[in-house]
């Protein structure tokens, strides 16, 4: 910024004059002292309260200044700092009465000790550390989280788990006829999808009836399962994360803990439960919505039989690929549930920290369906079904 | 917060006029006809009961809210017939602390105060953040620059609240009931900082509540919101209101019931 552009005429800009007279320092300032304008350099006063020998006091003289706002202040504030170190007294009645007494409700209550934050950069192996011990907490507050959740699954067994019935209903429904849109559709188009990608191999061989087995293997398998556990993650485990995560920054689960309820009994148990519940059903519909898709490819585009073509996927299916598919979708069930809870519940308490919970909460689900699903791959490899 | 030495504003025009105040959320009428005048260097209280339209006679006031009748002017002129770059001149020079505080969550005590200067003027980022601690020290939160919302007490967001408040040196600063949830001896100290802020600023506050002992300690001047009749019933210093009122509501008000 440059004078010229300045709205206020030179004389109008802020001056200082610093005076010297046997041990005494008059500051005389002038002109406008507010935040449009820039201030004068500090740096002659600090100069001036370091020379040798140092001035006795340190007299502010304001006669001449026209308008001052709160910046006036962080000026006189910091002089004064400068002269405290300097053990230099200050005599403060040359101000205008109100930014005196402003300067001295500043300065009423001391800085608390040990408050202010240092900002450092800690060293490498210290950051390495931090690291190390976040890692090792997380670790801990899962394994709390999940030990918590299987107290509550007990005292669900035994009948005496706490929460809202009619809760239950609710997050049934959401996580059940709310989703099916969103999964028709999903289904339907992967169904297609994989038809597509066999038909165009299978053709070469005079063999499209066998799109019937691959879409039907596929969806029935694991794609249904995975679908709906994606799709619900994105949906449901983030609605989770996001509604535990306000409830926490309202202190609602702090109010929930006062009245005796276990949270994880009354919030985490009832959408742990429907979304067990529900994922199964979900996914044997998305095995339907795929195995139409892949229907309409077989008999709009391969000209298959449509009798034939059910009864090919019917005969060619073994019935353990549907009983599979049902067990990955219970276990992603409860995977994106806890997932979305165990975000929520540790939830920051700002609304920065609801959007880390939920994000991270349909990152884990996601995480953990990728690794539930390799590991139930090889578990039924070895067992061999 | 701005002195002038050569004021050359006429000093007697009033801060705010409200004349002919209709309040309502759509069809339902909160509050009719309120006309009230609030002077510079006012403590102006807004008393009423819980639920009669305190909140959104100062939602209405702030620009949050638009009236549903009637005007409310300022010395530049009526808020709500003006441009909106006008209005926004207008409300540059008000502070507002919300009931709740409403500090943003994700920012430190210091970034809060801070964003409206780097918002509104040219400051360097080393004299924002001079004039952010300056601000909490005048509320006692010297030394809290670096916390989060999350890490100070309720007294001490509402004190940072008034800090944020205070940031662009308004003329003219609203609080929202700023003693609920205070013990009383921090409801006394912001009580004592309003008015030592007041005499040391010339600004003019205006300022919801209900607890007695605040009314008549801070307050010059008032307006009383009737939830029966829906409208005001009273207006003035409160301790000749109580005096003088015939109204029975208000001395029920002003007596806490015992009359
Ligand atoms: N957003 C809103 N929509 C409809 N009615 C509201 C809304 N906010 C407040 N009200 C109603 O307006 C009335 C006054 O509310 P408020 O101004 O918050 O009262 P208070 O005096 O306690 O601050 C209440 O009856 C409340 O129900
Ligand atoms: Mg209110």
């Amino acid at each position: 910024m440059t004078h010229t552009t300045l709205p206020f005429a030179p004389a109008d800009a802020p001056r200082l004059e610093i005076l010297k007279d046997a041990g005494m320092l008059t500051l005389r300032m002038t002109g406008v002292w507010r935040k449009d304008i820039p201030l004068p350099d500090p740096r002659p006063v600090r100069d001036a309260l370091a020379a040798t020998p140092p001035p006795a006091t340190l007299r502010f003289d304001a006669a001449g200044v026209t308008a001052w706002d709160s910046l006036f202040l962080t000026f006189c504030r910091a002089v004064l700092a400068l002269a405290g170190e300097r053990r230099v007294e200050a005599d403060l009645s040359g101000l205008p009465a109100g930014a005196a007494s402003l300067l001295d409700l500043a300065s009423k209550v001391p800085e608390r000790q040990g408050a202010a934050r240092k900002t450092r950069h800690a060293p490498f192996l210290e950051r390495m550390g931090d690291l190390g011990l976040a890692v090792s907490q997380a670790v801990v507050n899962l394994f709390d989280f999940v030990g918590d959740v299987t107290l509550a699954c007990l005292a669900l067994l035994r009948g005496k788990a706490v929460f809202q019935r009619s809760g239950l209903v609710a997050l049934m429904y959401q996580a059940s006829v709310e989703a099916l849109p969103i999964v028709s559709l999903i289904s339907l188009l992967v169904g297609l999808i994989l038809a597509f990608v066999g038909a165009i191999q299978l053709s070469q061989f005079g063999a499209q009836i066998y799109v019937s087995t691959i879409v039907g293997i596929a969806m029935v398998r694991v794609m249904g399962a995975i679908m709906t556990g994606i799709i619900m993650a994105g949906r449901t485990g983030a609605a989770y994360a996001a509604e535990l995560g306000t409830m926490q920054v309202n202190e609602e689960i702090d109010a929930l803990r006062t009245f005796g309820f276990s949270p994880t009994q009354f919030l985490v148990l009832p959408r742990m439960i429907a979304l067990v519940l529900m994922m199964p059903l979900l996914c044997i519909y998305a095995d339907l919505m795929g195995i139409l898709g892949g229907f309409i490819v077989g008999v709009f585009m391969l000209h298959i039989n449509p009798v034939q073509y059910l009864t090919h996927t019917w005969q060619s299916v073994p019935l353990a690929n549907f009983w599979i598919g049902l067990v990955h979708s219970t276990v992603f069930g409860i995977l994106v549930a806890m997932a979305g809870c165990y975000r929520g519940m540790r939830c920051g308490r700002s609304a920065l920290g609801v959007g880390q919970a939920t994000t991270s909460a349909v990152v884990t689900s996601i995480l953990a369906i990728i690794i539930a699903t390799a590991i139930i791959t090889v578990a039924c490899n070895i067992i061999g079904v | 917060m701005e002195a002038s030495t050569s004021a050359a504003a006429p000093a007697e025009q009033p801060a705010i006029r409200v004349e002919n105040l209709t309040m309502a959320y759509g069809d339902f009428v909160i509050m009719r006809d309120l006309n009230f005048t609030v002077n510079r260097g006012d403590v102006f209280i807004i008393m009423g009961g819980s639920g009669c339209g305190k909140s959104t006679l100062l939602r209405v006031l702030v620009g949050l809210k638009e009236p549903a009748k009637g005007k409310i002017l300022y010395r530049e002129g009526s808020l709500w017939d003006s441009e909106p770059e006008k209005r926004d001149v207008i409300l540059r020079r008000t502070g507002i602390l919300y009931q709740s505080g409403a500090l943003f969550s994700s920012m430190t005590l210091a970034e809060n105060i801070g964003l409206p200067l780097s918002q509104y003027t040219r400051l360097k980022p080393k004299e924002i953040r001079e004039l952010a601690s300056l601000k909490l020290a005048l509320v006692g939160l010297a030394g809290f620059e670096d916390f989060y919302p999350s890490e100070i007490s309720g007294g001490m967001c509402k004190r940072a609240g008034l800090a944020r408040a205070m940031a662009l040196d308004p003329d003219i600063l609203f609080f929202d009931e700023p003693s609920a949830g205070l013990d009383p001896v921090s409801a006394h100290l912001l009580d004592e900082l309003i008015l030592e802020l007041r005499d040391s600023l010339r600004a003019t506050f205006v300022v919801v509540t209900h607890e007695l002992a605040s009314i008549f300690a801070i307050g010059n001047n008032s307006v009383f919101l009737n939830v029966e009749t829906r409208t005001m019933s009273a207006s003035g210093d409160p301790k000749e209101l109580l005096a003088h009122t015939t109204d029975p509501n208000l001395r029920h008000f002003l007596t806490r019931g015992e009359e």
